[in-house]
């Protein structure tokens, strides 16, 4: 039974449903409006390309992203989640960085029991003026996410057709 | 129903080269809830702004979407253009279409316009969910306190206190003045020190709108910008400064001998002293560590000799209270303490003296009067070796910047030994000569010429003894080998290092500083004199090293920010705040921990309505939240939401593509 139940948990990330061709992950960014957002700014300033599957959502600060967004956005549109803050010790609020680190650790641990691969949620701290570094993330965290497939199992509309 | 209105914006050739913005509207149009959608070649513009306004009042809008560049360039153009057209400005979102599209996926037009969609999709959805928001009026209490009286402090205050802003000037030490007091003579104009600070002093002690406390140390800020509360020790003096007419009487009697700070130890003062005869207030305090009538009780002589009976060794320390509005934040520098510098036998070579102890040796009132000697036997210098950089950018002793004034007052102390000691010789060993500033380089290169002084651009890797001569040993690069000078003393030019007390300070304030303990600016170039705290601000070198002009225009700056800030009765700012919803808050507290102002504090309200039991919640002061929403995602039954950043916004955001 327990065997069972983890059997299921597990198959979120089942092999057999990686990518059918043409197939383009949709990757939720939120960022901090002060560092990361200033940052993936720069990178457009600067013309650095990095591929369009990224979709930007801002926030005043790392701290504010509650789990509930990794999850949500899980569940209905993405394939997987970047959140990225100030840099430790840079926060534009003093602290909140620090409590999104903790904050992050634990969705993270707790996705990745119930079946998640550690890739689906990424974190990252980009300064304000590390243009190049945003791009550099965002090539990777596409990279990982197209490794892993489409998320389909998770999404809503499977639940709502049983 | 939402109606909402989209407006797209080519950005000349920025967006419209590299995504399809007629496809994008047409896209947009088919949201239900939108119910105009148009494009412009340039939003921002004040055709384009025309668009917005007439849209907003034909088709009765109730949100507005600008798919333009980043919020971070012109939310605030596009929110004026709404508040214009009677709409409140907050129904404005910005969908990031060029930085975060058309400039990134410039190789990718299909890509790129699809991505443009999402984002207009999400600002859309975003938008549906936003409220009217009014910016929050506080009142102001308009004193200002500045802390330091340095030449930073004292500028800031005059200048605040001359546009009738009453200031409250705090001072550590028993007399204002701070470093520049101990200075002699100033680059590169050789102005006397004292002449052109002392004036500004006597200001200070008599200006009708500040008040100075001496002697005292700031322990405790609470409140938030406009309406500050501050806590004051006033250490206790011992003498009552309100008969004591400053007569010297006490000071001359006193048997006990100390280190002289003012002049940095070369000579000593006594234990009931004032640190230099033109102090403001110009009243003497008894050193209680060394005064043996307050250690052992045994002495009592100040008292006797003083005939308007001022002594009163049971004085304590007072605790002042104040409100006021902003902080000025002018707590100055350390010299830094060379001793790692080991192979130039500091500590152990009594002629090696640093670069404040020579500036008081020169010094008409020094403890040598103005004339330069050495430690170990008293006889004047001849050969005199100055060395620069001794701890600025030299990463392996700790400080990796430059200490930006070592340059200038390095060439300033070889013309002050050459006019003292005619027959002396002069050499300095460098790194680089810094002397960016007005009329900086021309005295560096006049002073060259005059003093004949011989720059050696190198290191010096050792210095040791033979006799009584100091042997200097360094590198001349320019030359490519070693060289070795004989000297009868060594000057160093140390760094300029942070107050020791800054972080303490800054913890105590709220506010951050960087890793050599300089306090932080909220922005490096454009935001140099604010910190990241509304209201408080920062004059002079406890922000980085910076010389006297820059000093005091930082400190006019400052002024200038808290006569800004204080203009009105009550400020502006910004709605972008969280607000609890009592009904849902458990009182688990949570959201105290985390907030990084103090801004939530409890409260207790009935159980119900008409009730008389109390249950505690939280209470947000909307004047100290930031809006940063760390209270809001740690709230574990959903109580708290950011305006501007709700709950809802964000996941119709995140489920709208």
């Amino acid at each position: 039974m327990e065997a069972e139940v983890k059997d299921q948990l597990v198959s979120i990330e089942k092999p057999e449903l990686i990518a059918p061709p043409n197939w383009e992950p949709v990757i939720m960014g939120i960022l901090c409006n002060w560092c990361s957002y200033a940052g993936s700014d720069l990178t457009g300033t600067s013309r650095i390309q990095y591929p369009p599957n990224i979709r930007i959502i801002r926030v005043p600060c790392s701290s504010r992203v509650d789990p509930w967004f990794l999850i949500k956005s899980l569940q209905t549109t993405a394939d997987g989640v970047l959140v990225s803050g100030c840099h430790p010790g840079d926060c534009h609020y003093i602290s909140g960085n620090y409590f999104a680190r903790r904050r992050f650790l634990v969705t993270k641990k707790l996705l990745n029991f119930v079946g998640f691969h550690e890739n689906r949620i990424q974190f990252s701290w980009v300064s304000a003026a590390e243009g190049p570094k945003f791009a550099k993330v965002v090539n990777k965290v596409t990279e990982d996410i197209k490794k892993l497939g489409p998320l389909h199992l998770y999404k809503k509309e499977n639940f709502e057709k049983k | 129903m939402a109606r909402v209105g989209v407006f797209v914006c080519f950005c000349g050739a920025n967006i419209a080269d590299y995504v399809d913005v007629p496809q994008v509207v047409e896209e947009v149009k088919r949201i239900k809830e939108v119910k105009f959608a148009t494009e412009y070649k340039y939003m921002c513009s004040d055709p384009g702004q025309g668009m917005i306004r007439d849209a907003i009042v034909q088709n009765k809008l109730t949100s507005i979407v600008v798919a333009a560049c980043s919020p971070r360039m012109h939310e605030k153009t596009f929110r004026k253009a709404l508040s214009d057209a009677g709409m409140n400005p907050y129904l404005l979102e910005v969908a990031n279409i060029r930085e975060h599209s058309s400039w990134v996926h410039q190789k990718d037009k299909k890509a790129a316009t699809e991505k443009a969609m999402d984002l207009c999709r999400m600002a859309v959805a975003k938008s549906i969910a936003n409220e009217q928001l009014h910016e929050i009026s506080v009142p102001v209490t308009k004193r200002a306190l500045v802390i330091g009286g340095g030449i930073a402090g004292i500028q800031a205050a005059l200048d605040i206190a001359d546009a009738r802003i009453p200031v409250v000037l705090v001072e550590r030490s028993p007399s204002i003045g701070g470093k520049m007091a101990q200075l002699d003579e100033t680059f590169p104009t050789l102005d006397c020190a004292q002449c052109i600070l002392t004036p500004k002093m006597v200001d200070v002690a008599s200006h009708p709108y500040i008040e100075l406390i001496p002697y005292s140390e700031v322990i405790e800020l609470q409140g938030f910008v406009g309406n500050y509360k501050v806590r004051i020790k006033k250490k206790a003096s011992y003498v009552n400064f309100k008969t004591c007419t400053g007569c010297g009487a006490c000071w001359q009697k006193c048997p006990v001998k100390v280190p002289n700070e003012y002049n940095m130890g070369i000579d000593k003062r006594k234990a009931i002293y004032t640190p230099f005869p033109q102090a403001v207030p110009n009243k003497p305090v008894i050193d209680a560590e060394h005064c043996t009538m307050l250690t052992k009780g045994k002495c009592g002589i100040c008292a006797k000799v003083c005939d308007k009976g001022s002594i009163d060794y049971t004085m304590q320390d007072e605790i002042i209270e104040r409100e006021i509005g902003a902080v000025v934040v002018a707590t100055g520098y350390d010299m830094w303490d060379p001793k790692p510098y080991e192979e130039y036998g500091v500590g152990r070579f009594k002629d090696i003296i640093t670069s404040l102890e020579f500036e008081r040796m020169v010094s008409a009132n020094g403890p040598t009067n103005g004339v330069p000697i050495r430690p170990s036997d008293g006889k004047v210098p001849k050969n005199v070796v100055f060395i620069k950089c001794v701890g600025s950018r030299d990463e392996a002793k700790g400080i990796e910047y430059c200490s930006k004034i070592c340059c200038m007052y390095t060439t300033k102390h070889t013309i002050l030994l050459h006019h003292k000691v005619h027959d002396s010789h002069a050499y300095v060993f460098y790194m680089d000569i810094r002397a960016a500033g007005k009329g900086y380089e021309e005295f560096v290169k006049k002073a060259q010429v005059d003093t004949g002084t011989t720059y050696l651009r190198g290191r010096v890797s050792k210095i040791y003894k033979k006799g009584d001569k100091l042997m200097v040993r360094g590198e001349d690069a320019q030359l490519g080998q070693v060289v070795e000078v004989e000297a009868d003393m060594v000057v160093l030019a140390t760094a300029v290092s942070a107050p020791k007390d800054n972080p303490d300070l800054a913890r105590l304030l709220g506010i951050s500083y960087d890793k050599y303990g300089y306090l932080s600016e909220a922005h490096p170039k454009l935001r140099p004199v604010e910190t990241a705290k509304a209201g408080i601000f920062l004059a002079g070198c406890t922000q980085a090293p910076k010389d006297i002009p820059e000093t005091v225009s930082q400190a006019s700056a400052c002024a200038a920010k808290v006569c800004g800030l204080f203009a009105g009765d009550t400020m502006k700012k910004d709605p972008m705040v969280s607000t609890i919803n009592n009904e849902y808050c458990s009182g688990c507290q949570n959201c105290v921990k985390v907030c990084p102002y103090g801004a939530i504090v409890t409260d207790d309200v009935p159980i119900g309505h008409g009730s008389k039991e109390l249950r505690t919640v939280a209470k947000i002061n909307e004047g100290v939240c930031q809006g940063c929403g760390s209270c809001v995602a740690i709230c574990r039954s959903m109580a708290i939401n950011l305006a501007g950043f709700t709950d809802p916004q964000i996941i119709n955001e995140i489920v709208s593509i």
